[in-house]
């Protein structure tokens, strides 16, 4: 083969996906490898297990058991309401208009997340927020003093959580809605079945694996926040992200190692509650092309 | 039949009272500064702040920073690998996931070990190195919104018969990129930047942490010192937002639309 | 004998739109009926209504003396099959077929004796533990028919079965349905568009248009003695012949391809003189296009192995009076 022939072809396709990988790379791959090495390292740099055994502590401890359960609570009910209103909008014959301007919405408030919502939240619930004081003038009931209501608490980061967690499950879930055929239904009621044999034997059956998806997505989505919980609460209510945000901040555990240990803590649990996903969907699939 | 419909209608009620209460009081509760009367006080000392303007200005650079490069780091990736590469594909929706899974926090807490003053890249090290972090970081967190964006728009258009027909035609590889598939996949590249500047502008956690003086910080700063600006923030806020998605949705009605279409 | 499936001045309409205007008809225990029509004729609509899917805007339904015209679909005790085969995707073939079983509370060792006679019944015996995605479009609609049948329905109702399925898979299912419904003598309600699937399979067929009955009867009489002019276009091809095509006749005629040849038969008494425009070759039929003074004319002749014929021959045409329609309004 002569040199001349040997004039090599631009490799268009490798250098087109290079900045994607390179992406991929340096902003995720490389930064939570970094954070798993720390984990086990100590000051020294030696290989340690002692920032892993530093999570077991009352503090961190009940800082993840507050994430999870918010989180939990927030996926579970957002993913309830969420399944409910878009049926209704769906499946319940209501006008077709509202379906476009319900779902135009959605995309808003899923995205309406963050700081901005704390502030909504607290003009709306908070002690001098207007739904409080109409409750108090209207009914003469203090949801603060006589409901043992706070919006800086678990049940209020939890009801803030669900402004931008069921507009999301509304988005995920309504193309799997409209996936349900008209026929399923009909065919199931000249075969007998009453609507709610319907939704027991098919309907839900059908939507399970893309609830549960979502589901995990919005457990991972709520215990990842941090600006809503930090702009609500300030560093009031001892969640996760909050505590993980003081040591990147100030090294408030006094102790990098253990920081890094808190980080990929958090990693484990979103992993885990997509393995989860992953293993039930991976069931459905069975009946799934 | 009747009572279906009474749920249907009651379900719907309840839902649009959790999401219009809010947004009401809110923006009640942003007129209430003078006292006794509603005014447009609270929106005015907004504006008459030149950290607002300072802070507002900054992020949306940022997300126009972001857009382009977001734009350019996804679509010819995903060209090439719909076209060319499809064994990476697992690969890609393995990487686009991992935003979504792996907490922003935790990533900008990795950043700040990998690229602090002292280390090879030391992104942090400068002002202009933190506000090219700060994209890439946004880049990354906008990633999974683009790349499906895009993705969606190529199985669209079928860009594998589109590309053999204009190569057919004689065109050369830039000129199917640039005067084929941009055109038919601009939309759904739009839509993705929209989608990601609705995510960037009020972002809080990475630009504090990295300590630039953005959106999400600033509205944080005025949360703890103010009383009534925030909630005037919070609509302001709501109205970006709605009109970021707002523009998606009137773009959708320029997408291409093909018979093709198997989902 | 009282009709077992009688539609009494059945009337549907959406808003203004009036899409079955009054029909009427009563069928007996174990026939089998199509209703043939072009889309939009109300056919399907009627069948919905039968169902119960659509409620009527006037008229009565009743199937076995009783009146179920205001009863919920899920009380009608009736089988129905969907044009896209609705078999539900998360449940077994076995599951499918038992669903209705199941839900009329028949105990487990009884359904399940039950699901293997219809697999067998189909021709699928065995195929109890696929799921719907792992078989052929023909294998999924003998599913639903499976499943339609199992709990014994009193009427089975057919949605256009066949239509989403291969050629050769839609004449031999169309068959099959047809024998293991009169193996079951199981009173049947078939729609299509496809007047050839309608005349193999029915004991009685209900042309519609626009709505209203155009005839009703044997495929024998439709094909032969169409009532109106819709009926005889659309059913079957046809060959109109204006006023002078055939010498000594005023009015128009019509005329079926196949009774037209080439060659004298014992009844014809007529002929006509034209020259081959086109010819097609269908294997065992040739399909003619001869121009009589400038009207086109469609014959089906038999393959003529010996003679081969050729665009721009002059042929002479056979017929007999007696074939010749007249056709309606």
């Amino acid at each position: 083969m002569s040199a001349s022939n040997a004039k090599r072809r631009i490799p268009w396709d490798s250098l087109a996906v290079f900045p994607f990988v390179l992406f991929a790379v340096m902003f995720l791959f490389l930064p939570t490898l970094s954070l798993l090495g720390a984990a086990f390292t100590d000051r020294a740099g030696n290989f340690t297990f002692e920032n892993i055994a530093g999570l077991f502590t009352d503090q961190i401890m009940a800082a993840y058991w507050i994430s999870i359960r918010v989180s939990g609570a927030s996926a579970i009910l957002g993913a309830l309401c969420g399944l409910a209103i878009t049926l209704a909008i769906i499946r319940g014959k209501l006008p077709a208009g509202l379906r476009s301007a319900v779902m135009t919405f959605s995309g808003v408030a899923s995205n309406f997340a963050g700081v901005p919502l704390a502030f909504a939240f607290i003009a709306t619930l908070g002690r001098l927020g207007l739904a409080t004081i109409v409750i108090r003038t209207l009914f003469g009931f203090d949801i603060y003093r006589q409901g043992g209501f706070n919006l800086f608490s678990f049940w209020g980061l939890t009801l803030t959580y669900l402004y931008f967690q069921i507009p999301l499950m509304m988005l995920t879930i309504a193309p799997a809605i409209d996936g349900l055929k008209k026929e399923w239904n009909e065919a199931a009621q000249t075969l007998g079945a009453s609507t709610w044999q319907f939704w027991r034997y098919i309907g839900f059956p059908i939507l399970w694996p893309s609830v549960l998806g979502t589901l995990s997505l919005l457990f991972a989505n709520a215990f990842g926040a941090i600006a809503t919980a930090w702009a609500l609460t300030g560093s009031n209510l001892n969640i996760v992200t909050v505590l993980l945000y003081n040591q990147i901040r100030g090294d408030a555990l006094q102790n990098p190692g253990l920081g890094a240990a808190l980080a990929v803590g958090m990693i484990l649990i979103t992993s885990l509650a997509n393995v989860i996903y992953l293993a039930v969907a991976a069931r459905a699939e069975r009946w799934m092309k | 039949m009747k009572s279906q419909k009474f749920w249907a209608w009651f379900v719907f009620a309840l839902g649009a009272a959790y999401f219009i209460i809010p947004l009401a009081a809110t923006f009640e509760f942003s007129l209430r500064m003078r006292r006794g009367e509603y005014s447009f006080d609270a929106y005015a000392s907004v504006f008459s702040d030149p950290q607002f303007a300072a802070s507002f200005t900054y992020s949306v650079l940022v997300g126009l920073f972001t857009i382009v490069v977001g734009i350019l780091v996804v679509v010819p990736a995903v060209y090439f690998v719909r076209l060319r590469m499809p064994w990476l594909r697992p690969f890609m929706e393995f990487v686009t996931l991992l935003p979504l899974v792996i907490p922003a926090l935790v990533l900008v807490y990795g950043y700040i070990r990998l690229y602090g003053s002292s280390s090879l890249i030391p992104f942090t090290g400068s002002v202009l190195g933190t506000d090219i972090l700060l994209t890439c970081a946004y880049v990354t967190l906008a990633m999974p919104y683009m790349y499906r964006a895009v993705d969606n728009g190529m199985r669209t258009i079928d860009i594998g018969t589109l590309t053999e027909a204009a190569q057919i035609m004689g065109a050369n590889q830039l000129q199917i990129i640039g005067k084929i598939i941009l055109p038919n996949i601009l939309v759904a590249i739009l839509s993705g930047a929209f989608l990601t500047f609705a995510i960037v502008i009020g972002e809080f956690t990475i630009a504090s942490l990295l300590n630039r003086p953005a959106f999400g910080p600033y509205l944080v700063g005025i949360g703890t010192n103010r009383a009534y600006e925030p909630a005037a923030l919070a609509i302001i806020s709501f109205i970006i937002t709605w009109g970021a998605m707002g523009m998606i949705n009137v773009l959708g009605r320029f997408a291409p639309r093909t018979s093709a279409r198997t989902d | 004998m009282p009709a077992f499936l009688e539609v009494q001045n059945l009337v549907k309409s959406f808003g203004t739109n009036t899409v079955v205007k009054g029909v009427n008809f009563a069928f007996d225990k174990g026939e089998f009926i199509s209703l043939l029509g072009p889309s939009g004729c109300g056919k399907t609509t009627i069948l919905r209504m039968i169902a119960g899917f659509e409620r009527p805007t006037s008229g009565a339904i009743r199937v076995d003396g009783e009146d179920i015209t205001h009863l919920k679909p899920n009380q009608r005790k009736l089988g129905m099959v969907f044009q896209a085969y609705a078999l539900f995707p998360n449940m077994t073939v076995g599951e499918n077929i038992a669903f209705g079983l199941k839900i009329a509370g028949m105990p487990a060792d009884q359904r399940r004796a039950r699901v293997d006679e219809m697999l067998k019944l189909i021709g699928l015996p065995g195929f109890e533990k696929r799921y719907p995605y792992e078989m052929s479009g023909g294998q999924q609609q003998r599913v639903a028919l499976a499943r339609a049948i199992a709990p014994k329905p009193r009427l089975l109702l057919l949605d256009e079965p066949l239509s989403a399925l291969d050629a050769k898979i839609r004449v031999s299912l169309r068959e099959e349905i047809r024998a293991i419904q009169r193996d079951l003598g199981i009173t049947t309600v078939f729609v299509t568009h496809d007047q050839e699937e309608a005349m193999s399979i029915s004991d009685r067929i209900v042309v519609m248009n626009a709505g209203n009955i155009e005839q009703l009867g044997a495929a024998h009489d439709i094909y032969n003695r169409p009532e109106t002019r819709f009926v005889a276009t659309f059913v079957g091809q046809l060959n109109t012949l204006p006023t002078g095509v055939i010498p000594g006749i005023s009015g128009e005629r019509a005329i079926r391809p196949e009774l037209i040849s080439l060659a004298p038969r014992p009844e014809t008494d007529l002929t006509l003189t034209g020259i081959i425009a086109d010819l097609h070759f269908l294997g065992s039929v040739q399909r003619l296009r001869v121009d009589v003074g400038g009207t086109l004319i469609n014959i089906d002749t038999f393959n003529n192995q010996t003679a081969p014929l050729h665009r721009g021959d002059t042929v002479t045409l056979h017929l007999a009076q007696k074939d010749l329609l007249i056709l309606g309004a």
